[in-house]
């Protein structure tokens, strides 16, 4: 698509990219081919000597068993954060869509989450959860007798940061979800009444059909928000702890490249995330120009 | 409504008001948190009613900060995240809506080239280019600054393409009559786009606003001076280790100070916010 008019200048278009390109230069095409080069270096204990090793730091992640767990971990963490999040907010978008009193009201009620930082969510579980003084922690040992402690037990961890992931999320998730129930003709929906299907025959066969393309997309950005999106929700609730059962890739960069000082190591993990974050893009893009046709 | 069945109505009113509270209790129980005494929340199970302690709570955290973690009041993390969420968002929408004009409304060498570049951004989140940023802006001497908290996230591959999705639809006839009346470029910017461009701008505001404020892992690398935490690391940081050494009280009043802005933009803006995040998103 073009603009038929345009106007002419030899220097003013330049002089209007320039911020854009300045920054986009200086701070993502420099670090990221830094991050790139760093990634065949190896440097030794003090940070005084680096040396080329190829794909060396590559090789060694892949013998790294923690490595291995992390990306375990994430694929864990991703898939429940997505299935969770989207099966919970079709079924609040699909409720919200059918009532007709109040309808605008549970909206509001619900979207709100999503201005709350990823860092803050964290510190609001931590606290709920917290095994000596979290309310929820009292409630679940009194209540049901469940020995609540993410501090020392992983799969609990693990948990808790799924849950305040899919909190932080399920609004986004809703207004998506909602947006496309209403895009669905009436006329459809009363067809199918009028032949006699009930309300769950109409959810299966012609709106759950309908919504795919939105549920797909969905899948998209809640994969790439766990990957990435969730790094203050880690930070602030587990550390990647306890004994790395929440250490999701993204958390292994920071914890390794900031942490450990492990230059080389780090930037070959960014490399690697990298690439997944370009595949996920792609199929983002793909998927959205096949929407954009019909 | 198709047809009438008052229990699929009871059933779908339970189950938001279900989803409502669950949703809401967070927060709630955060609010509790920061109106008690620290020696009724450390017996557990801590009350839910609210105390007496608001105005005590928040204004020491406000003024005073914590005494066993960060000693920064919070009112100075408020200011920095109200400075660094109004230049990242102001910023985004003045380099995202110039650029996208120059790429609508101008034909010039490198335009293509130029729009790839913008785009592959998208695919640079900062969290996996996190030392390298990190050594640009030690080297700039931007560690602990405005500028170094903002610029390098300034740079929006969505907003461009937002305005440039936006520059697509203005009828060429307006353009043409501008040109036939002897505007240039820039008065034609002023005078049509950035007039018709309002919807947008506030839509990316919101959404950019909420961005930028909740920013997390960017200002915890390059902030190391108390005065310059945001609100959301200044809680971090009052966070020192076990259940009992933290000031909860104070951590939570700290909370409630820190997600009540974004969450005041996004309810009284809520169609701008609805409106950003379907379309920043396409």
């Amino acid at each position: 698509m073009e603009k038929r008019v345009v106007f002419r200048s030899a220097w003013l278009p330049f002089v209007l990219v320039a911020p854009q390109l300045a920054i986009t230069v200086v701070f993502f095409f420099w670090p990221a081919s830094q991050a790139v080069w760093y990634s065949f270096q190896l440097q030794d204990a003090f940070g005084l000597r680096t040396q080329f090793v190829g794909l060396q730091n590559f090789a060694t992640l892949f013998k790294d068993p923690n490595y291995l767990l992390s990306f375990r971990t994430t694929a864990v963490f991703s898939v429940a954060v997505a299935g969770i999040g989207i099966a919970l907010s079709l079924l609040l978008a699909v409720m919200a869509d059918r009532v007709v009193r109040g309808a605008m009201a549970y909206k509001t009620l619900l979207i709100w989450p999503y201005a709350v930082a990823a860092a803050v969510a964290g510190v609001l579980y931590a606290f709920m959860f917290a095994p000596s003084i979290g309310i929820v922690t009292y409630y679940m040992l009194h209540g049901f007798g469940v020995h609540w402690n993410w501090v020392i037990n992983g799969d609990q961890a693990m948990l808790l940061v799924i849950m305040a992931a899919v909190w932080n999320q399920i609004s986004y998730n809703f207004l998506f979800f909602l947006a496309g129930l209403q895009s669905i003709p009436k006329s459809l929906i009363e067809a199918a009444a009028i032949d006699g299907a009930g309300p769950g025959r109409r959810f299966w066969s012609i709106i759950f059909p309908l919504l795919s393309p939105t549920a797909f997309f969905l899948l998209v950005v809640n994969v790439v928000y766990a990957f990435f999106g969730t790094f203050g929700i880690i930070d602030a609730i587990t550390q990647g702890g306890p004994a790395q059962s929440t250490t999701i890739l993204v958390y292994k960069v920071y914890h390794d490249g900031v942490k450990a000082a492990d230059l080389g190591g780090s930037s070959a993990q960014s490399v690697i995330l990298m690439a997944i974050v370009i595949a996920l893009t792609v199929v983002q893009f793909r998927y959205i120009e096949r929407r954009v046709q019909y | 409504m198709v047809e009438r069945r008052p229990w699929l109505d009871v059933l779908s009113h339970g189950i938001l008001i279900l989803g409502v509270i669950v949703i809401a209790f967070p927060v709630y129980v955060t609010f509790v948190a920061s109106t008690l005494p620290l020696e009724e929340i450390m017996v557990a199970p801590m009350p839910l009613v609210p105390g007496d302690r608001l105005i005590e709570n928040y204004s020491q955290a406000l003024f005073a900060g914590t005494s066993t973690g960060s000693r920064a009041p919070v009112a100075t993390m408020l200011f920095n995240s109200t400075v660094v969420a109004l230049c990242i968002t102001i910023g985004k929408i003045v380099i995202s809506l110039i650029s996208a004009f120059a790429i609508v409304y101008f034909r010039f060498p490198l335009r293509m080239f130029f729009f790839w570049m913008i785009f592959i951004t998208l695919m640079l989140p900062v969290e996996v280019r996190i030392i390298p940023t990190f050594q640009v802006i030690a080297d700039l001497g931007m560690l602990n600054t405005y500028a170094g908290l903002t610029l390098p996230l300034i740079a929006s591959a969505t907003a461009t393409f937002l305005f440039r999705q936006f520059f697509m639809t203005i009828p060429d006839e307006l353009a043409e009559a501008a040109r036939m009346d002897g505007a240039g470029p820039m008065r034609f910017f002023w005078d049509v786009v950035v007039p018709l461009s309002k919807t947008s701008m506030a839509a990316l505001f919101v959404i950019q606003f909420i961005y930028g404020w909740n920013q997390y892992l960017w200002p915890l690398l390059i902030t190391t001076d108390e005065s310059m935490y945001t609100a959301v690391i200044g809680i971090k940081r009052m966070i020192v280790g076990g259940d009992a050494a933290n000031e909860w009280n104070l951590v939570m009043a700290t909370a409630m100070l820190a997600l009540l802005p974004p969450a005041v933009v996004v309810l009284v803006m809520q169609k701008w916010f609805v409106k950003g995040l379907v379309e920043t998103e396409k």
